[in-house]
């Protein structure tokens, strides 16, 4: 256990130095339509990013693309490279269970199985053959710390997922998400369906989480990229419906001093 | 305060648009009343009927004795009553987890050809007459066989049970948010796993449901099993058992001799009972239309309880 802590540190500290996942001349097809076309965006280590744009912008599309999700739609095919740690997720030969296991995903609404806390949690860990009860116990337990759940369901663990309130089941599915310890964490939209005081903790926690992963968040909220996210992408749609990215940048820059008229049109409240 | 135009318009017809639309109201209503007591009608008096007619046959010999011979008073539906059950317990087992694999296979690929057939299939196989699934069993397996028994009897109701198994299973498939599938795809799950342990239970209530319709519809069945349960008015259970274990049988073998036979149910009792010309036939066969009656309602209870009792622990 201690070693291998050790190795996971050194190598996140090597890695800091380059990007953690590349997105190189990205099209995502759905049959003969092109859904997106050659997004680059180059996603820092033990940083935030966040992906904006006017909805039907492929946001999502692009979102799922990075744990292949879009697998999953028979249609769907792509063009370009995602690189996650150098090495190119849909190269043959590459595990898609590997890949998803390293790229984790949080949904718009709040989605735990239909089972108890403990299980929701352990779900994950189970499948890569953890059975011991009492490593299962702490991976439990760690992953409900990070998740800043562990205080409030420590005493109902064996209660249903669906007993917590929206809220605290949108931190049960991250708590889910980080129990397989991935690297990266895809959030589509992880708070449109909470209250603002929810919004306010999940965020809180994104902040607190980007120590240890990586994040990439995508948000119809504006202020909510501009106050969580290190790094913003900014989506739009052409003439041939399809999403580009027409701006990437820190998002100090994005919100503040943007390049593109579009992106300062979008990002001020004047469309979209 | 100033009156809009729109205002004026209201107030002059408000007293006769009132008026009519009070008629129209008690007019619908009793209608509406009227047939719905007419359609609730024959229910309560098929209970009632039912009820009246049987309650005075049954005491307890009727649940614990086999039949007697004409002419001798007294005497029970043990018999048909343990074959019933027999005939559920085989039927679900023949029927359920073919139709919920199948449900599965529907449910992910519905637009494949395999899935389109499956469908159809299903959907034909629904209008099929019961008795055709009876004769079918007779060809299939009777035949060969060369004996009646309650495994044949099982399957034929079984294949009556599937297209409902299948449909309802299908349906509540359907139902469960597709992030939920996802969610457990994006951590790695295998798609068997996804449906095993996320799918299945998060529609198992739904699932259920369909089981129990599937077998109070088929606990009332008798055409499949004319030619294929036949019927045993010796059949006993406690007898095969106490005998096989008297004599060293292995469990393999009194489980052969309990599905091996033919065996009555209750709809089969009560048919040739209401046919026979003496009148304590008669009356028996009113008490086994209020045994099946009460059977099939508390199947129906008991599935809503425990779907009730689920849906709260689930929901905490």
């Amino acid at each position: 256990m201690e070693t291998k802590i050790a190795v996971s540190k050194n190598v996140t500290e090597s890695a800091e130095s380059r990007n953690k996942m590349e997105i190189k001349n990205l099209s995502v097809f759905y049959r003969k339509f092109r859904a997106l076309a050659e997004i680059n965006i180059a996603v820092h280590p033990n940083r935030i990013t966040a992906i904006i744009g006017p909805s039907g912008c492929g946001k999502s599309t692009l979102l799922r693309s990075f744990n292949r999700m879009n697998d999953l739609t028979p249609s769907a095919h792509m063009d370009g490279e995602i690189i996650l740690d150098g090495e190119n997720i849909n190269a043959s030969g590459v595990d898609v269970v590997d890949v998803r296991r390293r790229v984790g995903m949080v949904f718009q609404r709040p989605n735990p199985f239909p089972k108890s806390i403990y299980d929701n949690v352990a779900f994950g860990p189970r499948l890569y053959g953890i059975r011991r009860r009492n490593d299962l116990n702490e991976i439990v337990e760690k992953s409900l710390r990070q998740a800043a759940l562990w205080e409030e369901v420590k005493d109902k663990l064996h209660q249903s997922g669906f007993s917590l309130s929206g809220g605290q089941q949108q931190r049960l599915c991250i708590a889910r998400a980080l129990a397989v310890e991935p690297e990266v964490i895809l959030m589509d939209e992880p708070a449109s369906a909470l209250d603002p005081i929810s919004t306010l903790r999940i965020e809180e926690l994104m902040r607190d989480l980007v120590q240890d992963y990586t994040i990439i968040i995508v948000t119809h909220n504006m202020q909510q990229a501009a106050r969580v996210s290190d790094y913003t992408a900014m989506m739009m749609i052409d003439d041939h419906r399809a999403g580009r990215m027409i701006e990437f940048n820190e998002t100090n820059v994005i919100f503040t001093n943007p390049k593109d008229k579009r992106t300062e049109d979008y990002v001020t409240g004047r469309f979209g | 305060m100033t009156t809009t135009r729109f205002q004026e318009l209201i107030a002059k017809n408000e007293a006769a648009h009132a008026r009519g639309r009070r008629i129209t109201n008690i007019v619908m209503l009793t209608i509406t009343g009227f047939l719905t007591l007419l359609a609730i009608i024959p229910l309560f008096w098929i209970i009632g009927y039912v009820i009246y007619r049987g309650g005075s046959t049954i005491n307890l010999d009727f649940f614990t004795q086999l039949s007697r011979p004409l002419g001798m008073t007294g005497g029970g539906v043990l018999f048909s009553i343990e074959g019933t059950i027999v005939l559920a317990i085989l039927s679900c087992i023949f029927a359920i987890p073919p139709g919920v694999l199948a449900a599965f296979y529907v449910a992910r690929n519905p637009n494949t050809p395999l899935g389109t057939a499956l469908r159809f299939g299903t959907d034909v196989l629904a209008g099929v007459p019961s008795i055709v699934m009876g004769l079918f069993i007779y060809t299939l397996i009777v035949v060969p066989e060369k004996h009646y028994s309650a495994w044949a009897g099982g399957l034929a109701l079984a294949i009556l049970m599937l297209p409902t198994i299948v449909r309802t299973t299908e349906e509540m498939l359907k139902l469960v948010p597709h992030t939920l599938r996802e969610a457990s795809l994006g951590l790695g799950a295998p798609e068997w796993k996804t449906s095993l342990s996320v799918m299945f239970p998060a529609a198992l209530n739904g699932i259920i449901t369909g089981f129990l319709l599937a077998i109070s519809r088929s606990i009332g069945e008798t055409a499949p099993l004319l030619f294929t349960a036949l019927g045993n008015e010796q059949y006993d259970i406690g007898t095969i058992i106490r005998g096989g274990i008297q004599s060293h049988q292995s469990l393999s073998a009194i489980i052969g001799r309990i599905i091996n036979q033919p065996v009555d149910s209750l709809p089969l009792t009560l048919w040739k009972y209401a046919q026979q010309p003496y009148p304590e036939r008669i009356d028996q066969s009113w008490g086994v239309a209020l045994v099946l009656m009460s059977f099939v309602l508390s199947v129906e209870i008991i599935a809503r309880l425990w779907v009730e009792s689920r849906k709260r622990a689930l929901q905490g």
